[in-house]
């Protein structure tokens, strides 16, 4: 395979890593990742690098759409960026510290339990109309959004910021550490904690996971990790991907994107697992 | 608007509309009460303009990297023609393993778009796209000052601070 097939068929895979990500708010990692390693036989260090410009492209290239659109919680959003970039800088400097594998291991299984707990919440889609959360009150990070499926205007009340903000820590602390993930714990953290509406979680979370991976981006540019003849076709795919994937979220029904969501989750935790337990 | 005052003080404010979807989360953290309606309107273009905004920035970012990492591409296969052969031998695996070198600092990167190295311009736009979102906050920064809200103008610029301090601490 000469480095142009490798560029071609890797922007096509690129593509639909981005329609994927775009819809469920998450960065496209868990389709990059295993393409990468398994069909390609690319290093992993190298593997992981690519999907930090992919969580990136997913983010800014299905933001400029949700914002515009006003399905993204932009407060909501940009608060809790606090705790992920603290949590992603604090990760960058943990790696050499913390056991790889035991993480897998863990997250595999939170992230296993977060999809039986977005599963069992499949059939709640009414937003909350009061709040008694003082932060949430304070910033006032309540919003409202246009359903298109629904054709109806929904407003909604944030709780549960607190709670928000841990798990935002701990979803940048693990974007950090594995590379993987990032996305996969903020959809829950505002649509179970917090209480968001499903699409508004996705939305909001592809706002979000670009900036949390931004700040780990710059080490891995240092460490070599960017490799251009890798990270060139996927940012390209992925963008294309992620800005025809945010024209669809308005579309179908939150049931359908917490379902693929959960689906993807399951694969997410099973990958997490497997690379803990038979690295 | 929201219960920022608690329900008691809601029933008191008479000048309030009636429950306007639009105009949920568009008050001014912590305002001691609720946005009038005209209020409330200049409000709700403002956030409108900082949306398109930043809608906007990142629609630019997207856009230069492409182009940046597309001219890049196009100038690595031009200057070599062993890559496209389709019957050639030159697998990608000698542009993806663990040793190859390309540019990760930047001195070399400098170097590298000097001599005109298409997988250095590459390397250039993946860089632009990485600064989106650093922008993106830098852009969100100004329009909490422009929608005079400071305790989201802190929040914003202690994430932007963030950003910019994990470059120089990756670089160092």
């Amino acid at each position: 395979m000469t480095p142009l097939d490798f560029v071609v068929s890797l922007a096509l895979v690129s593509v639909a890593a981005g329609v994927l990500g775009s819809l469920i708010g998450l960065g496209g990692g868990v389709v990059i990742v295993p393409v990468l390693t398994l069909l390609y036989h690319v290093d992993i260090r190298l593997a992981i690098g690519a999907s930090i410009v992919s969580v990136i492209a997913t983010s800014s290239g299905a933001a400029a759409a949700y914002v515009r659109e006003r399905m993204t919680n932009l407060r909501a959003g940009m608060f809790l960026e606090i705790a992920t970039t603290t949590g992603a800088v604090s990760g960058a400097y943990l790696t050499t510290v913390l056991p790889t594998r035991f993480l897998f291991v863990f997250f595999g299984l939170v992230l296993g339990y977060s999809s039986f707990a977005t599963f069992r919440r499949r059939h709640s889609a009414e937003p909350l109309t009061t709040s008694n959360d003082r932060i949430a009150n304070y910033f006032d990070l309540h919003g409202s959004y246009y359903d298109e499926a629904e054709q109806r205007e929904i407003s909604y009340k944030v709780v549960g910021t607190k709670a928000g903000l841990a798990l935002m820590y701990v979803a940048g602390l693990v974007s950090a550490l594995l590379g993987i993930g990032s996305g996969a714990l903020k959809v829950p953290a505002m649509d179970s904690a917090m209480h968001l509406p499903m699409k508004v979680s996705s939305a909001t979370s592809n706002f979000m996971i670009g900036v949390t991976a931004a700040a780990s981006a710059g080490v891995y540019f240092i460490r070599g990790q960017i490799d251009p003849v890798i990270a060139a076709p996927v940012a390209a795919g992925v963008l294309l991907g992620a800005t025809f994937g945010a024209r669809v979220l308005g579309r179908i029904t939150s049931k359908t994107v917490r379902l693929v969501f959960v689906l993807v989750l399951v694969v997410i935790s099973l990958e997490m697992l497997q690379k803990g337990i038979f690295p | 608007m929201t219960d920022v005052n608690g329900p008691a003080a809601s029933h008191g404010a008479p000048a309030s509309p009636a429950r306007v979807p639009a105009t949920e989360g568009l008050a001014r953290s912590g305002s001691r009460r609720p946005l009038g309606p005209e209020e409330a309107a200049a409000m709700e273009e403002k956030v409108r303009k900082v949306e398109l905004a930043i809608s906007l920035v990142l629609r630019i970012g997207v856009v230069v990297s492409v182009l940046v990492i597309a001219v890049g591409l196009g100038l690595m296969f031009a200057h070599h023609s062993e890559y496209v052969s389709v019957f050639g031998h030159f697998s990608y695996q000698r542009l993806t393993s663990k040793t190859t070198s390309f540019p990760h600092s930047f001195g070399a990167l400098g170097r590298a778009i000097a001599s005109g190295e298409g997988r250095g311009i590459v390397v250039l736009g993946v860089l632009i796209l990485i600064l989106t979102p650093v922008l993106r906050v830098a852009v969100g920064v100004l329009s909490f000052v422009y929608e005079k809200d400071p305790p989201m103008t802190i929040v914003t610029l202690y994430v932007l601070a963030v950003l910019v301090g994990s470059f120089f601490l990756a670089a160092v």
